[in-house]
């Protein structure tokens, strides 16, 4: 038994300022059978912190779908795991770094980039790619800042800059290509940035390594950096509350970086486990020694002993209880073969790190911790690691009225200008909208090319495409998460979280076939809060069994709330794609001048103008131009993005489109001048479009060329008879700037278009000729009006200086 | 003909490198451990890219220090060629085989983009494949790539044609003061320098990473294929002599 001794006497008082509840500690007494010391009580408290526990959202995951036919390993391990063909798998995860990010932006970026790369090598794969997805304060004043007061707006510039140049910093010296990810900037997020790392790595499929402690007197091994008082309680106290006005003194629990350590323990990990000797390995992550120990040990049904005066330490006079609360990074441990630890060893010292045997596998089930000769801690390890509480935290939906007031900034419904009115003006202003304008300033302070694998990397695509070495096939992989729709309704707009990521692969040509997320809520004790979570795994849980997209893993991040105001609540959804012919990977920007311009759209119907005006409210347009964040977001139709998925893929494969760009905020006119701007060559000339669009022809499906190709009977059902709108009342803005989904432009060749015609009839899905790829203006005429017109490359100007522009100014 | 790749332990380019040489222009390569202190066997020698010890100090500074570099020291003084990217271009410059000195970027911040070279001497073993004036598309990824010497270095830089590579923009000018096509703020645009015995060579870019069209450029492979054919011209010569 933990020798108790002359320490102090564990009171109700210090379990609470542990982060326990009454009920908690009463029940770590139950299994103990007995008061925990302080150091039993700091390492329950680590472990049944929200952040490890996983104690309120745990009961809801369940209802993720997580099983499909490529899936090698769900939710459970560091990473998920799936199938690629060729005796490949890839895997990859998703996790939040947030609150570190506000405290200490550059080292809680940087950390948090590092965290999640230990996580995919450590089941012995090779990081091949990072994304981030990052959510920030606004930058810029202007309607859609809000309330943002300038001191706020410089801060969130600093934010910006702390957690870009720290993502850099930790990637680029890795060496892992950071090839995408997503940046919004929304007033919810002035106080509290989130910041979620995905990465993505490639193992042999027989070659995984798993987290479970196996055979008894295995040596336990100790590996990578020594260990220090850094991030202690990183993961109990930082992520796991709100923060108040204190929060700033939280910076010593936020770890320090070193990427350089990272890059020698992924080498030298990779190098040991080809020995053979490897049984189990785990990263230490948060909760650093301690939960890796208890994970391995309890999910082998075993115990683990370590002594810990044989940790590396590089600080003197370190109690138990700072040792295993320590969050120190880039350190690793494993269970190695007994009597083959030599072959452990010795890789380890080649790359110039330490590694030491600190403890063994024992069949006791339990996590035996002693410092000098004494036991310091001795608790069943499956307690720790699997008996956490789980809550059923209270759940209500807040009343209108408590959602306004939450609200950042609402309002009434959009009006819709008059019919005729030069929308030029306010498509500008949406161009440099930092959520929409080109992210360049952010992904050139990354290295996205390294270990030659990117073939569409940073604005290239609309996933980033990794061709594979080792195969003819290629991955493609993208974040998404659209946090003011998820605020108007949960569900939905995790829904569309899913739809989007998935879309976005599926016009790069890969077909999804698997998800990973990471839940961005507020305090998980208040119902309205717990109303959001289950409402978004809903949405998450309906969509990818549709999209057949299995969750694989991710993260769960509460007490995103800083002085009682809560994020938005941002499901982030991270879907990853397969190419069968790296070849075939498409591009999102026009390419050959001549080509027609399609617009896919695979849904069935039309609302009436009410549904229309609630669904722009929640617009990116609405936001940046009226300052309103109303309404809901656009009813979604999940068979209709399968639809387009199924097609979009098929069109790739088939060579029959030149580029492919889903629609999704600032909606049509935006993705047409997208398609546009990053078309731009090495001398920067770029390719326009002209654009003539119908009101009444679009929502229905007049085929090609008179429709002599239309397509089925299933898609050409024209407008809903739920008292739509007679089609030429679509409002202009509403057409060019709304943002329902199942809908992607694509160009191609006139040579290729019965071609295209007939793959989209067979997938049912509707397809309409727009325009065509021109050199000259951009123009979008509307039911034969000229809508928006501009001189394209001053309008490029507008979109890849906006950023650069406010954040350089920092 | 056999290359060798140094692998410093922070160094992430070296698979990149074996990559290009092996796979794409497919000459023998092998990796060479930096506790090495034989490079004998080897025609050349590329210092990747990456971040050598961390390169927490200065670029390159504890590189320097390591023992394959007293071997390439040995190895280029007695004629083999040397070709050091990115952080092995910083690290010959800290060794001094090469001149000159890397200053960090004038935005302050790590740069990845692809720029444009112009080729401005073709009599060296890394260059003898292009043409002069010849437009390179290759990527930059770096913090430190704005290179900067003295005024008499740069004199005699110019008047021994060690100055092998210039930023320049895609028609082939080249304007010192142009932030877009000289993004790192270099002296002179300078991109890339030999020494005055014109076997060891480093620049910023990444040849190594501009070798198949598929992801953008295979421009670099004109400087492997340079080597490559230089040191088959220099075997012949052997041979025939």
């Amino acid at each position: 038994m933990a020798s108790t001794g002359t320490e102090i006497k564990i009171t109700q008082q210090i379990a609470a300022e542990h982060g326990l509840t009454a009920g908690e500690f009463a029940r770590i007494q139950k299994i103990l059978g007995r008061d925990p010391n302080i150091t039993e009580l700091g390492i329950f408290s680590v472990m049944w912190s929200e952040h490890c526990s996983y104690k309120s959202s745990r009961v809801h995951l369940k209802r993720l779908p997580t099983r499909g036919a490529h899936v090698v390993q769900g939710p459970g391990e560091n990473a998920g795991v799936v199938d690629i063909g060729d005796g490949l798998v890839a895997v990859f995860k998703i996790e939040s770094h947030n609150h570190p990010s506000f405290v200490e932006p550059f080292q809680g970026a940087a950390t948090g980039v590092g965290g999640i790369l230990r996580d995919i090598f450590t089941m012995g794969a090779r990081p091949i790619a990072v994304l981030d997805s990052l959510r920030f304060g606004p930058t810029h004043a202007g309607p859609s800042a809000g309330n943002a007061t300038p001191d706020e707006i410089a801060r969130n510039r600093r934010i910006v800059d702390g957690v870009v140049r720290g993502i850099g910093f930790y990637g680029n010296c890795f060496g892992v290509p950071t090839v995408g990810g997503e940046a919004v900037f929304e007033p919810c997020y002035s106080n509290n940035p989130l910041v979620n790392a995905l990465a993505l790595g490639i193992a042999h499929k027989d070659e995984l390594f798993f987290a479970r402690a196996r055979g008894e007197g295995n040596p336990v091994i100790y590996a990578g950096a020594k260990t220090g008082r850094d991030g202690i309680h990183g993961a109990s106290l930082l992520a796991s509350a709100e923060f108040s006005e204190e929060s700033q003194q939280k910076r010593p629990n936020v770890q320090v970086g070193d990427p350089f350590m990272e890059k020698l323990l992924l080498e030298a990990c990779l190098e040991a486990m080809r020995t053979g000797a490897v049984v189990a390995i785990q990263d230490m992550g948060a909760a650093g020694l301690t939960s890796s120990s208890a994970e391995m040990a309890s999910r082998g049904g075993m115990g683990i002993e370590i002594e810990l005066d044989r940790v590396p330490q590089r600080e003197t006079g370190m109690t138990p209880y700072e040792m295993m609360l320590s969050e120190s990074q880039e350190r690793m441990l494993l269970v190695a073969e007994r009597g083959r630890e030599r072959h452990v060893f010795d890789v380890f010292h080649k790359w110039g790190l330490d590694a030491v045997q600190i403890g063994r596998v024992t069949t006791d089930g339990k996590l035996r911790v002693t410092h000098r000769g004494k036991v310091a801690a001795e608790i069943p390890a499956h307690a720790l690691a699997e008996e956490g509480p789980r809550y059923e935290r209270p759940i209500a939906k807040p009343s209108a009225a408590n959602l306004d007031r939450s609200a950042a900034s609402r309002g009434k419904p959009v009006e819709f200008a008059a019919e005729g009115t030069d929308l030029t003006p306010n498509f500008r202003k949406l161009l440099a909208a930092p959520s929409i304008a080109s992210k360049h300033w952010i992904t050139e302070q990354y290295d996205s090319m390294v270990r030659t694998n990117t073939r569409l990397g940073p604005g290239s695509g609309d996933a980033a495409v990794l061709r594979l070495k080792e195969s003819k096939r290629a991955l493609a992989i993208k974040t998404d998460g659209n946090g003011r729709w998820s605020f108007l309704s949960p569900r939905l707009g995790a829904m569309h979280a899913v739809a989007e990521a998935a879309r976005n692969v599926a016009c790069t040509g890969a077909r999804p076939i698997a998800a990973t997320n990471c839940l961005n809520f507020g305090n998980p004790e208040k119902p309205e809060v717990m109303w959001q979570f289950t409402e978004a795994i809903d949405g998450v849980a309906e969509a990818c069994r549709v999209l057949e997209t299995p969750i694989t893993g991710g993260n769960v991040s509460f007490y995103n709330e800083t002085l009682g105001n809560p994020i938005y609540p941002t499901p982030v959804l991270g879907v990853l794609g397969l190419l069968e012919d790296a070849g075939c990977a498409l591009g999102s920007a026009f390419r050959n001048e001549g080509d027609a311009i399609l617009l896919l759209d695979a849904r069935q119907s039309a609302h009436s103008e009410d549904r229309q005006r609630a669904e722009f409210s929640s617009s990116e347009y609405a936001k940046t131009i009226h300052g309103i964040v109303a309404g809901a977001p656009p009813a979604i139709d999940l068979p209709a993005e399968k639809t387009l998925i199924g097609c979009l893929v098929a069109l790739a494969s088939e060579k029959a489109i030149a580029s492919a760009h889903d629609l999704s905020d600032g909606g049509l006119a935006v993705a047409l001048a997208e398609c546009c701007f990053e078309s731009a060559d090495d001398s920067g000339a770029c390719l326009s479009a002209e654009i003539e669009l119908m009101g009444g022809s679009l929502f229905v499906s007049p085929g090609l060329q008179s429709g002599e190709h239309g397509p089925s009977g299933r898609a050409t059902s024209s407008l809903d008879s739920s008292g739509a709108s007679a089609p030429d009342e679509l409002a202009a803005e509403y057409a060019l700037f709304g943002e329902r989904g199942a809908r992607a432009i694509v160009s191609l060749s006139a040579a290729s278009l019965a071609r295209a015609a007939a793959i989209a009839a067979k997938y049912s899905c509707n397809v309409q000729r727009i325009g065509t790829v021109i050199r000259g203006a951009f123009r979008i005429q509307y039911n034969g009006t000229t809508a928006i017109r501009g001189e394209v490359s001053p309008l490029r100007k507008i979109w890849s200086e906006s950023l650069a522009k406010a954040l350089e100014s920092a | 003909m056999k290359f060798g790749v140094v692998q410093f332990p922070g160094s992430n380019c070296d698979d990149d490198a074996c990559h290009a040489i092996g796979s794409v222009i497919g000459e023998p390569v092998d990796l060479i451990w930096h506790q090495s202190e034989n490079l004998s066997g080897y025609d050349a020698i590329l210092l990747p890219g990456g971040f050598s010890y961390g390169d927490y100090l200065r670029t390159g500074a504890i590189a320097r220090f390591s023992p394959v570099m007293r071997a390439l020291e040995r190895f280029a003084n007695s004629g083999g060629l040397v070709l050091g990217v990115c952080n092995g271009f910083q690290i010959l410059l800290e060794a001094g085989l090469l001149p000159g000195a890397m200053l960090r970027n004038q935005s302050l911040r790590f740069l990845c983009r692809q720029v444009h070279l112009r080729v401005e001497q073709t009599d060296t073993p890394f260059t003898c494949a292009a043409h002069r004036g010849q437009i390179l598309k290759v990527p930059i990824a770096h913090m430190e790539g704005n290179y900067f010497c003295d005024a008499p270095t740069l004199a005699e830089l110019e008047r021994n044609r060690q100055i092998l590579f210039r930023y320049a923009r895609p028609d082939g000018t080249v304007d010192p003061r142009d932030r877009e096509s000289n993004p790192n703020g270099s002296l002179d645009a300078i991109a890339g320098v030999c020494n005055r015995e014109r076997n060891v060579a480093g620049l910023m870019p990444h040849p190594e990473r501009a070798a198949e069209s598929s992801l953008g450029s295979a421009d670099g492979l004109v400087i492997l294929r340079s080597m490559a054919e230089s040191v088959a011209r220099r075997e012949a010569a052997r041979v025939s002599a």
